[in-house]
């Protein structure tokens, strides 16, 4: 027998809650099969890094701030609210709190302004996560007295020496993502996890779409259902689509017309089944379509 | 000497943890903590520079440490500072806490100047070593 | 023909029942306008309980024992007082809560002597009654709003001394009588420097043969001045201006303003008139005014007669002082802890509910007067520092006389002791650490880096005073009252 310590990684699995982040993010969100892996990939790490310092195997406390890169309406702020709770549930943040911002938050008007706005967003956001949507707008190459280039120094200087503080996550467009790091590595040396967000296939978009519905009680017809199918096709070639965010903003004009068909039919003997459904001309209505 | 203005000056020197949980305290009764130093430690100099802003709406105390590292980072070792935390509530408004978290190398301390007047009575005048020097030369670091 | 003899008239010439006058309603409403007032009735033997409550509506307001016509000339409906409730005191048979009303015409704005005259003026000896006690009142908003009330107050005096979040520290000046005025400042010179926030005279210093009040300010004010020198720290000593009349008060009082002190202090007996007379002139003069409650306790200990702190408390707020005594709870001094935190609360917030089990009979509105800082003084030391932080808070001065004087290594021992018990418990307190059950570790803990304390622990140890209390609430909190 040997009496050398062991740890039993399922019972910290288990104490540490992370089971039901993670069930919760595969219940809440369509498809994402890469992201989800990668999240559990990055919570399996934490795990054993946790238990690594419990047994004195490490000391370090681990870069933790992350990229997010991909498409508008694939799920990263959503995703960053539940990493915000694995992180919190190991003990990596002492507060369950995402503070979401973009440039316009950080970067001030005139000189002298930045540093001091920089630092309070900053401050607000430690003991959690901080979340700058859209982060390469902070560097603007083209104007030399632009005060972004301020505000990423103080970022990373707080990245770097402030990691029990505060976890910062960047989140934008891959491209664009990738040219920012590209002009400032010292940026991209301090990201430990890169999660690069898919854009949504037909059937998932579909499913989204089905799930919002759903939430707030309503219902595509048969007919309906098959116009979307439709709808979603010929909207994911145009230019400016945004995954479920244009899902979403779709069904909502969709409820404005449904609202408006059903006061120009019989408004005097409406079923609950009609204010749940919504019909196909309701979708055929769409500019897109025509 | 030991200058024992603030709430914890006969304990000895507050660690950062230290710090840290008393400011956790003034964000759980939802105070904003602002820092403050200075080179003039009179009992009776009631402005100390502030080091920026109250800091108000903090969830953690980080935002602080990191702010007194900021000022630390500047006067460290040759200057006084305190954290104090302002009560906005009805009929306080006013400070609920203040405690220092930082002096200086050397403190030369005061001296008391005596003018005899009418009677036997005394004018008293307290007035810091430090501050026959100019200000910014006061304390070396 | 109709011929009836009439009833007899209200006003008829003659005796009448107290109840029948008028001062006795149970249908009747207060106003808010009405000052409220609830006594402790014990009648003699055979005497009806509400003709009783109803004479001490009477004779606290506008009756006398006969009828008298010039009533008519009168509004004498609205100047009446009423007695619109009446209970019984629970398990004290032969006593009664009577709830009694008075009209705020019946009253002089701004003026404690002309409210205590009325209220506690004259009933008190009424033949009828065995005992009586005022047990508490209820000042309206337009009452309270004509005094001035605290001339400093809690949030002023810690601006002014520039000491946030903590209790402040003082401690009596003892022998309290016989030391010269030299050998006095020495006390309060190594009590402020070792760490004290003040020092105190007594309430019987005054200028007594072996110390001449002049002697006393000016060795204290040498004291106090060096000891903010010493320690870069606001210090004060109270300085007692008591005396024989107004006019040596007043002089006292310049002087201790000519020397620089921050605080002055008078006795409860100097009476209602001179503290509302000092409480003007501190508040013309940036003093803080102490007040020692000299005296109460021959009126406000024993539950069936007199009139109970809970109401001092609340005159001298209107009144007009920073700082009163309101017990210590583990100290050498009556005081129980339940009663203690409703004078308490009197002292220090804005608005008091009706907390039956605190002895606080009505709610207070204190309409924007300054919160008074409670003292605790009497027979306390730093190894209770946990007991005391966590019964009185930290808007209080703890006073440790003999805690500082007692030191077996010196006055200024003494203090840093105290200062430090002080300081460490505060910190844990805000750590979130239960210092009721870990304070005697903490001071332990403390103790290691500063021998004072550890010696003072040691002498301390067993000291407690366990007797039962004699002024409690009669309500406890499991009883449900409507």
């Amino acid at each position: 027998m040997s009496d050398r310590p062991t740890v039993d990684l399922r019972a910290a699995f288990e104490a540490s809650g992370l089971g039901a982040v993670l069930d919760e993010l595969d219940r809440t969100l369509v498809g994402l099969a890469p992201v989800k892996r990668r999240i559990r990939e990055i919570a399996a790490l934490l795990l054993v890094d946790r238990l690594r310092r419990d047994m004195g195997l490490t000391s370090e406390t681990p870069t933790l701030h992350m990229s997010f890169t991909g498409n508008p309406g694939t799920g990263k702020t959503t995703v960053a609210a539940r990493m915000a709770d694995i992180l919190h549930r190991l003990g990596y943040i002492r507060t369950n709190q995402l503070v979401s911002v973009t440039r316009d938050d950080l970067v001030g008007q005139y000189i002298g302004h930045t540093a001091p706005k920089t630092k309070e967003i900053l401050k607000k956001a430690m003991g959690g996560v901080l979340f700058i949507d859209e982060a390469y707008y902070l560097y603007r190459p083209e104007n030399e007295r632009d005060y972004g280039q301020e505000a990423i120094e103080i970022l990373l200087q707080v990245m770097e020496n402030r990691r029990n503080d505060l976890v910062v996550i960047l989140a934008g467009y891959g491209d664009r993502m990738e040219r920012f790091f590209g002009s400032n590595p010292g940026m991209r040396s301090r990201i430990a996890h890169h999660v690069d967000f898919p854009d949504y296939g037909p059937e998932e978009l579909m499913r989204i779409a089905e799930l919002m519905l759903a939430a707030q009680n309503y219902r595509f017809s048969p007919d309906a259902k098959s116009a979307f199918v439709q709808y979603l096709a010929a909207r994911m070639q145009q230019p400016h689509f945004a995954n479920a965010r244009s899902v979403r903003n779709a069904l909502d004009r969709a409820r404005l017309r449904q609202a408006v068909r059903l006061f120009e039919q019989q408004p005097e003997a409406v079923t609950a089944e009609a204010l749940m459904t919504i019909g196909p001309e309701e979708i055929l209505a769409s500019r897109v379509l025509a | 000497m030991r200058l024992t203005q603030g709430t914890f000056s006969f304990l000895p020197d507050l660690t950062d943890a230290q710090i840290a949980a008393q400011v956790a305290y003034c964000i759980r009764n939802g105070w904003a903590v602002n820092i403050e130093y200075t080179d003039d430690p009179h009992p009776r100099n009631t402005y100390w520079e502030m080091w920026g802003l109250p800091m108000f709406d903090l969830k953690d105390p980080a935002g602080v440490l990191y702010e007194l590292g900021e000022c630390r980072k500047v006067h460290g070792g040759r200057a006084y500072i305190r954290l104090s935390a302002f009560d906005a509530t009805h009929t306080w408004e006013s400070l609920r806490l203040s405690f220092l978290t930082d002096r200086p190398a050397e403190e030369p301390g005061f001296a008391l100047e005596r003018t005899e007047v009418a009677g036997r009575g005394i004018r008293y005048t307290t007035r810091a070593y430090a501050a026959n020097q100019p200000t910014g030369s006061r304390y070396q670091g | 023909m109709n011929v009836a003899s009439p009833p007899r008239g209200r006003y008829d010439a003659g005796v009448m029942k107290y109840k029948e006058m008028g001062y006795f309603d149970l249908d009747y409403q207060p106003k808010q306008t009405d000052i409220l007032a609830c006594f402790r009735v014990t009648p003699q033997e055979g005497v009806d309980p509400e003709e009783a409550a109803a004479a001490v509506a009477g004779e606290s307001s506008t009756a006398t024992w006969t009828v008298v016509w010039t009533d008519r000339l009168t509004a004498a409906d609205m100047y009446r007082a009423k007695c619109y409730r009446i209970d019984p005191v629970p398990g004290a048979p032969g006593s009664w809560f009577a709830y009694i009303a008075y009209d705020l015409d019946l009253f002089e704005p701004g003026s404690i002597v002309n409210l205590s005259a009325s209220i506690i003026g004259n009933v008190f000896g009424f033949k009828p009654l065995k005992a009586l006690r005022l047990e508490d009142m209820r000042l309206p908003v337009a009452y309270v709003k004509t005094f001035d009330g605290p001339a400093t107050g809690i949030v002023v005096e810690r601006e002014r001394l520039d000491k946030f979040g903590r209790p402040l520290l003082g401690a009596t000046v003892k022998p309290k009588l016989g030391l010269s005025g030299r050998n006095y400042g020495r006390v309060v010179y190594e009590a402020l420097k070792g760490g004290l926030d003040f020092t105190k005279d007594d309430e019987n210093i005054n200028s007594q043969p072996f110390m001449h009040w002049r002697d006393r300010f000016l060795y204290c004010m040498e004291a106090v001045n060096r000891a903010q020198a010493m320690t870069g720290e606001v210090k004060g000593t109270y300085l007692n201006v008591s005396a024989g009349t107004m006019e040596d008060m007043y002089e006292r009082a310049e002087f201790a303003k000519q020397l620089g002190s921050t605080i002055i202090m008078i006795d409860l007996v100097i009476g209602y008139t001179a503290i509302q007379s000092m409480s003007k002139w501190a508040r013309r003069n940036d003093m803080i005014l102490h007040l020692h409650r000299a005296g109460h306790s021959t009126y406000t200990r024993q539950k069936s007669h007199g009139v109970s702190f809970r109401v001092i408390a609340k005159w001298m707020r209107l009144a007009g002082v920073d700082h009163i005594h309101a017990g210590t709870v583990v100290g050498k001094l009556e005081g129980d802890p339940a009663t203690t935190a409703g004078y308490y609360d009197i002292c220090r917030e804005p608005y008091n509910r009706e907390q039956l089990e605190h002895g606080l009979f009505f709610e207070q509105d204190w309409a924007g007067l300054r919160r008074m800082m409670p003292v605790a003084s009497g027979g306390i030391h730093a190894g209770q520092m946990h007991q005391l932080l966590t019964l009185l808070g930290e808007d209080v001065v703890l006073q440790f006389g003999g805690g500082t004087i007692g030191h077996p290594m010196g006055i200024a021992a003494g203090a840093i002791a105290n200062r430090v018990a002080l300081e460490c418990m505060v910190l844990a307190r805000n750590e979130g650490r239960d210092i009721m059950a870990e304070g005697p570790d903490i001071l332990a803990a403390a103790a290691r880096h500063c021998t004072p304390l550890a010696q003072a622990l040691e002498v301390w140890k067993d000291v407690t005073f366990d007797y039962a209390s004699t002024d409690t609430p009669d309500f406890v909190s499991t009883v449900s009252v409507s």
